[in-house]
C-alpha cells in the first residue's frame, strides 16, 4: 500500500517537472546563435555537407572521443561479466534458407556498411551508423554458421589500431595547426567531393571501424563463446 | 505544432518507462522499462530542436548553400542524441550481462529473491 | 496530414509501450519495445534528423532487440510472474 502511494508519488513528480516545458513550450522559428554559427561554420570553414557529422566530429569531437571511450568501458565490462561460459553458448541450427542467402547477403552488408561510413560527410550516416550495420553482418554470419570463429585478436587489433589513430590525428591537429582534433590537417577540397572535409572522413571512418568492432565483440560475448 | 504532439509522446513514454521501472519486479522487465524510457527522452531533445517548416541539416539539392542557416533544423540536439542512443546499447548490454550473471548465482528473475541490498 | 501520421504513430507506440509492461511473455515484451524503436525513427525522419533516424532504426529495433534475445535465451527457464 505505501508502496504504491510512493510510485504514484513519483511519477505524478516527474509528470510535474515536466508540466513546465508543455506549457511553455513554442515551436522556434529561428536557430540559436550557436547552431548558427555551427551551420555557417560547418559549410565554409570545414566544408562539410552534413552538418550534423561536423557537430559531432569537430565541434563536439571530445565529446565523441569520451563516447567512445565509454563504449570500450561497457565492451570491456560485458567481456569480464561473461567470459569463459562455453557451455551455454547459443547454439541453434539455421534454416537452409538463412544458411544460403548468407553467403551472398554477408559481403553486401558488409560494403553498405563501409559505404556509411566513408561517406558520413556527404549523406546522412556516419561511423556510427556504419559500424551498426558492419556488427549486423557479423551477426547474420554468427547466426547462420553456427561453428564459425570470430577472430579475438583481429577484433581488438582492429580496435585498438582505430582508438590510437583517432588520438594521433587529434593530437596532429595540435601540432600542424590550433587545436585538438581539428581537421584542417588535411586540405578542404572541392566540396561535396568524396575526398574533401580534411579530416573529418578520415575521423568518421576510424570511429565506424572502433564502433564496428566493439559492438560485434559484444554480441560474440552476449552470444556465449 | 508537430513537435508538440512529439514533445507530449516523448513524456508520456518517459512516464511509462518510469513506471515500469518501479514496479515491474522481473529484471527483464525493468530493463525493457529502461529502454522504454530511453527512447522518450531522445525524443523529448529531438523534439525541442524542431524549428517550424525547415528541413534536415544537409546541404544538397533541397537546401542552398548560401542561406542555410534560414532554411535547417538545429543541429545539435541531432548530434548528442545520436551519441546517446548508442550509449544507450551499451549501457542496456551491461544490466543485461548484470542479469544473466545474477541468474546464474540465484536462479531466478524476481527482483524479490535479491535481498542482499535490502535494509 | 503530418500531425495525422504523428498521432497514429503515437498512439500505437503508446499502445505497445503499456504492452510491453503488462504482457506476460518476456518475448513478446521484447518484440513491443523493438516497436517503439522502429515507430519512434519514423518520428526522427519527420522532424528533420534522418542522422538520429538511421541510428534508431538500427540500433534500437535491431541491435538492442538482439542483445534482448540473446539474454533471454540464457535464463529461459527464470520464472516471469510479473
Amino acid at each position: 500500500m505505501i508502496k504504491n502511494i510512493a510510485v504514484l508519488l513519483a511519477v505524478a513528480g516527474l509528470l510535474m517537472i515536466f508540466l513546465p516545458v508543455i506549457s511553455g513550450f513554442q515551436e522556434r522559428d529561428n536557430l540559436n546563435e550557436l547552431a548558427a554559427d555551427y551551420v555557417d561554420g560547418s559549410i565554409n570553414d570545414l566544408g562539410t555537407p552534413n552538418v550534423v557529422t561536423s557537430v559531432i566530429v569537430t565541434y563536439r569531437g571530445l565529446d565523441t572521443l569520451g563516447e567512445v571511450t565509454v563504449l570500450f568501458l561497457a565492451t570491456v565490462g560485458v567481456g569480464l561479466l561473461l567470459k569463459g561460459n562455453r557451455e551455454d553458448m547459443i547454439k541453434i541450427s539455421p534454416l537452409e534458407l538463412l544458411e544460403t542467402t548468407s553467403s551472398v547477403l554477408v559481403a553486401l552488408i558488409m560494403v553498405l556498411g563501409i559505404y556509411i561510413f566513408t561517406h558520413g560527410h556527404l549523406t546522412p550516416g556516419g561511423g556510427f551508423q556504419g559500424g551498426v550495420v558492419i556488427a549486423s553482418g557479423f551477426l547474420l554470419l554468427m547466426l547462420s554458421k553456427v561453428n564459425a570463429k570470430i577472430s579475438h585478436s583481429i577484433m581488438n587489433f582492429v580496435e585498438s589500431f582505430s582508438g590510437v589513430a583517432y588520438v594521433g590525428i587529434g593530437i596532429a591537429g595540435i601540432v600542424l595547426t590550433i587545436g585538438f582534433l581539428n581537421p584542417g590537417i588535411l586540405p578542404l577540397g572541392q566540396f561535396g567531393d568524396l575526398f574533401s572535409a580534411g579530416a573529418i572522413p578520415v575521423i568518421y571512418s576510424l570511429i565506424g571501424l572502433k564502433v564496428g568492432s566493439e559492438l560485434t565483440s559484444i554480441l560474440v560475448t552476449m552470444r556465449g563463446e | 505544432m508537430i513537435s508538440m504532439y512529439t514533445l507530449i509522446l516523448g513524456i508520456a513514454l518517459l512516464v511509462i518507462g518510469f513506471y515500469a521501472m518501479l514496479t515491474r519486479k522481473n529484471l527483464i522487465k525493468i530493463v525493457i522499462g529502461f529502454s522504454i524510457a530511453d527512447t522518450g527522452t531522445h525524443i523529448i531533445i529531438v523534439s525541442l530542436g524542431y524549428l517550424r517548416g525547415k528541413t534536415a541539416p544537409i546541404i544538397d539539392g533541397a537546401v542552398n548553400a548560401v542561406n542555410a542557416v534560414q532554411e535547417v533544423v538545429d543541429p545539435i540536439p541531432s548530434a548528442l542524441v545520436l551519441t546517446a542512443i548508442v550509449i544507450g546499447l551499451a549501457v542496456t548490454a551491461v544490466m543485461l550481462s548484470f542479469i544473466v550473471e545474477m541468474y546464474k548465482k540465484n536462479k531466478s528473475l524476481s527482483i524479490d529473491d535479491y535481498q542482499e541490498l535490502k535494509w | 496530414m503530418i500531425p495525422v501520421i504523428i498521432i497514429g504513430l503515437g498512439v500505437i507506440m503508446l499502445a505497445a509501450a503499456v504492452a510491453a509492461i503488462y504482457f506476460k511473455s518476456l518475448l513478446a515484451s521484447i518484440i513491443s519495445a523493438g516497436v517503439i524503436s522502429l515507430l519512434a525513427s519514423v518520428i526522427y525522419l519527420i522532424l528533420g534528423s534522418p542522422d538520429v533516424a538511421m541510428t534508431e532504426a538500427s540500433i534500437g529495433s535491431g541491435l538492442t532487440t538482439v542483445i534482448f534475445l540473446f539474454a533471454l535465451h540464457r535464463v529461459r527457464k527464470g520464472k516471469s510472474d510479473d
